[in-house]
């Protein structure tokens, strides 16, 4: 981890400032226009989260096939998977009530603040507030559980 | 009009500031994802940046764990912020036009030195307290728009279409009582 290829920095933030536009281009950085879709009155924003993954998707299926590992790092191409249980449900329950209150995600509420949405540090103090109390809560019962903690 | 093709006129109805300004930024957004794929191999998403910037500040272990890859979610961080910053000085300012983008009428803008920039009229409990659950949710459910709904769809992941289903779902059904309750913006 400490010695990273000289671009890794720079090129992760290169994907930065090219998704951020983008999510300041769709209007996703407002929270309007999230709670208008979420209430049926503009379907838009459909096309900003299937036109990203169908980009991302035709990537993650090209790139294992024509190269062993990323130039950067060396690190295998894979697919995003995760393991399925019962918090995907639960903390996909609690987050869609938390998106469909306040209009905004993750990302998106950082583009907000680089389109001069100063009121969105609002929602980034909550979310903050929100993965603080998850982590505190989650550190204490897994040191609880017996050998459940990895030393990594 | 009673001569207009019925497909126009729904489209008009669901899509009322057209679908070039989303289809284009999700485009983009997509190719900042694969960006970083390309050279890094890395599926990044956005939220797990709270978690590990939270690592500087507590010693927690779910927070711990995050260490190695604090700095860059920084970096990656600021990038959108000021992508988003570009986009408003080009496009939303008016120095760039282009007929893909719809401006729309929802919330504020001001200007500061020759920048046009954009304030919510959503009030800010409703962000306070929506970004609360967005902050349990998303690091509870393993991933958030982007990284169950942007990377993990586009690797066709059972458990990131499960994720991105039920947050749509519970979302609209909370926006939609939200608003029936009167509560607007």
């Amino acid at each position: 981890m400490a010695n990273r290829h000289p671009l890794f920095k720079p090129l992760i933030f290169v994907g930065g400032l090219i998704f951020g536009f983008g999510l300041g281009f769709s209007h996703m950085a407002r929270p309007e226009v999230v709670l208008n879709f979420l209430q049926f009155e503009d379907l838009g924003l459909v096309f900003v989260m299937f036109g990203a993954a169908i980009v991302t998707g035709i990537a993650f299926a090209v790139m294992p096939r024509i190269r062993d590992s990323a130039p950067l790092t060396g690190d295998a191409y894979r697919r995003r998977l995760k393991s399925f249980d019962r918090n995907v449900l639960v903390g996909g329950a609690i987050f869609g009530v938390g998106w469909g209150l306040s209009g905004i995600c993750p990302g998106a509420a950082y583009a907000s603040l680089g389109v001069g949405n100063v009121t969105i540090l609002w929602a980034l103090a909550g979310m903050f507030v929100g993965a603080y109390a998850q982590g505190y809560w989650r550190s204490r019962t897994t040191d609880v559980e017996p050998a459940a903690a990895g030393a990594d | 009009m009673v001569t207009e093709p019925l497909v126009l006129q729904t489209a008009a109805e669901l899509f009322p500031q057209g679908i070039s300004r989303y289809a284009v930024g999700g485009l983009l957004v997509g190719l900042g994802a694969v960006v970083i794929y390309l050279g890094t191999g890395i599926a990044a998403g956005a939220s797990t940046f709270l978690e590990s910037t939270l690592s500087y500040v507590s010693n927690q272990s779910r927070f711990q764990q995050y260490v190695g890859s604090r700095d860059w979610r920084i970096v990656f961080t600021l990038g959108i912020i000021l992508g988003a910053t570009l986009f408003a000085a080009t496009v939303q300012s008016g120095v760039i036009t282009t007929s893909l983008y719809e401006a729309g009428t929802t919330g504020e803008l001001y200007e500061v030195g020759g920048i046009t920039l954009w304030l919510t009229e959503v009030q800010p409990w409703r962000l306070f307290v929506g970004g609360i659950f967005v902050g349990i949710g998303t690091r509870l459910g393993k991933g958030c728009t982007s990284g169950h709904g942007v990377c993990g769809v586009g690797s066709a992941s059972k458990t990131s279409i499960i994720g991105v289903v039920t947050f749509i779902l519970v979302a609209i059904l909370t926006a939609q009582t939200v608003a029936f309750l009167g509560v607007s913006p």
